[in-house]
């Protein structure tokens, strides 16, 4: 179990997170929820480690291997999608089964072959999240996942997530509380502090 | 329609090229008028003699002896000067006590005169490779520079992607430090080179060094040999010239692998 004990953050006068306290359940899903602002990202950050707390300690994360989405896509422009997924995936991966896993979410043909800057946003999303759900991880963090989706591929992607998962810890940040309800969340709210 | 869109190529290619080549026999025409104008060969050779004199070079031994010659120290030059400035640049990324140490002593040799060095270089023991140390120092603070730039100007948020997933070396430098870097290095190349070779035959010039190009643009100005110096500056550019496509050629083939590659 990944453990937040008393964890305080704060970017320059700003307390994002001030003696914070979370349990991420192994194996579960977790769901961040809360306005702008509110310590989510930061929260996700903390979690992977990619930034430290000013106060408090997280523990439980020494040995995992981490995966995520990022608000943003975070794909390498010129490589094309089959490419930046295996970028993060052991060579013993097949690039047959890296686009067996790109069609399921319904990029196959013409979209695998052309560098991502050429992918639409949906397109480019897709592939941020089979990059991070086919990650030999252990945790994965899902910051926003489904922003800017259509409702059916929307649909396709947490059908997706939720199988491809198969009983990793999952931390979900969201501000949609059916995202929430349909992957069976315990769901923890954030405040935006003064 | 095949042939059609072939005559439409042909015109395409004829309209871009007339341009160009207006512009040179332009300036031929300006340069033969002043040769007309001086008409002593001595001081001033005609486009037309140069020419001559350069197919009377072309097919000799010597010729492509002292290409060869200036070819190797110049080109050698500025290689090395590429990688050893490609290693400083990731050093002073890495390390701010490289950094602070190294990048000053750079920016000094870059406003420090050619001539400066040349003069030095000559009272060492390694004169004989004149054009070869100075084409390194010209182009090293280049190439530096601009490579050190590059990696300041990655993207952090793709460097913590890679961070997250633990992406291996070898696999972040080719998929996110080298695609952000490669331009620099080619805006640096593009100066370097044409630097290399003028500070390169300058200091054989200065250094009389046999055997090398610079040796025969000072025999030209003994020997009064206009023609000889017009035919002399005419390979010098095109070797300059030829050197730069060959070295773009060959960073657009790396550049177009690493988004083409299998590595991954």
């Amino acid at each position: 179990m990944i453990t937040l004990r008393g964890v305080t953050k704060r970017f320059g006068d700003q307390v994002v997170l001030d003696g914070f306290d979370l349990d991420l359940a192994e194996g579960g899903v977790t769901a961040v929820m809360g306005p702008n602002g509110s310590g989510k990202t930061t929260l996700a950050r903390l979690v992977l480690g990619l930034t430290t707390p000013d106060a408090g300690a997280v523990s439980g994360t020494a040995g995992r291997r981490g995966a995520m989405t990022f608000q943003e896509d975070r794909l390498c422009d010129q490589l094309t999608a089959v490419r930046n997924v295996r970028l993060v995936l052991d060579r013993s991966v097949s690039r047959a089964a890296v686009v067996a896993e790109l069609s399921r979410v319904g990029l196959d043909g013409e979209s695998l072959t052309k560098p991502v800057r050429d992918l639409s946003g949906g397109q480019r999303r897709r592939v941020a999240i089979v990059r991070a759900l086919m990650a030999d991880a252990d945790l994965v963090v899902l910051d926003e996942p489904f922003k800017g989706l259509d409702a059916d591929g929307k649909n396709v992607l947490m059908a997706y997530v939720q199988e491809r998962r198969a009983g990793r810890t999952m931390l979900l940040i969201t501000h949609d509380p059916a995202e929430a309800e349909w992957f069976g969340a315990r769901v923890v709210e954030l405040e935006r502090r003064a | 329609m095949t042939s059609t869109s072939a005559a439409e190529r042909t015109a395409t290619l004829a309209r871009r090229a007339a341009r160009p080549l207006g512009v040179v026999a332009f300036w031929l025409a300006v340069w033969q008028l002043a040769a007309l104008a001086v008409d002593q060969d001595i001081l001033l050779v005609s486009p037309g003699g140069a020419l001559a004199r350069l197919g009377e070079l072309i097919p000799t031994a010597d010729f492509w002896g002292t290409v060869g010659h200036s070819l190797v120290r110049i080109g050698g030059g500025f290689v090395v000067a590429s990688v050893v400035g490609v290693l400083g640049a990731a050093a002073a990324a890495t390390s701010r006590v490289f950094d602070a140490l190294v990048t000053p002593a750079l920016a000094a040799v870059r406003s420090t005169p050619v001539v400066s060095f040349i003069i030095l270089v000559l009272m060492l023991p390694i004169r004989g490779q004149l054009a070869f140390v100075i084409s390194f120092l010209m182009v090293l603070p280049i190439t530096y520079t601009n490579v050190l730039e590059g990696i300041r100007h990655r993207d952090p948020a793709l460097l913590e992607v890679a961070t997250v997933f633990r992406v291996p070396l070898l696999r972040r430098l080719s998929a996110i430090d080298v695609p952000a870097v490669l331009p620099f290095f080619i805006a640096s190349c593009k100066i370097g080179v044409g630097l290399a070779w003028k500070s390169g035959i300058a200091a054989e010039v200065i250094g009389l060094t046999g055997g090398s190009i610079g040796e025969q643009l000072y025999q030209a100005k003994i020997l009064l040999s206009s023609a000889d110096l017009f035919a002399w500056t005419a390979v010098i550019i095109a070797l300059s010239f030829g050197f730069e496509k060959l070295v773009l050629a060959l960073l657009r083939r790396a550049e177009l692998r690493l988004s083409r590659g299998r590595a991954t």
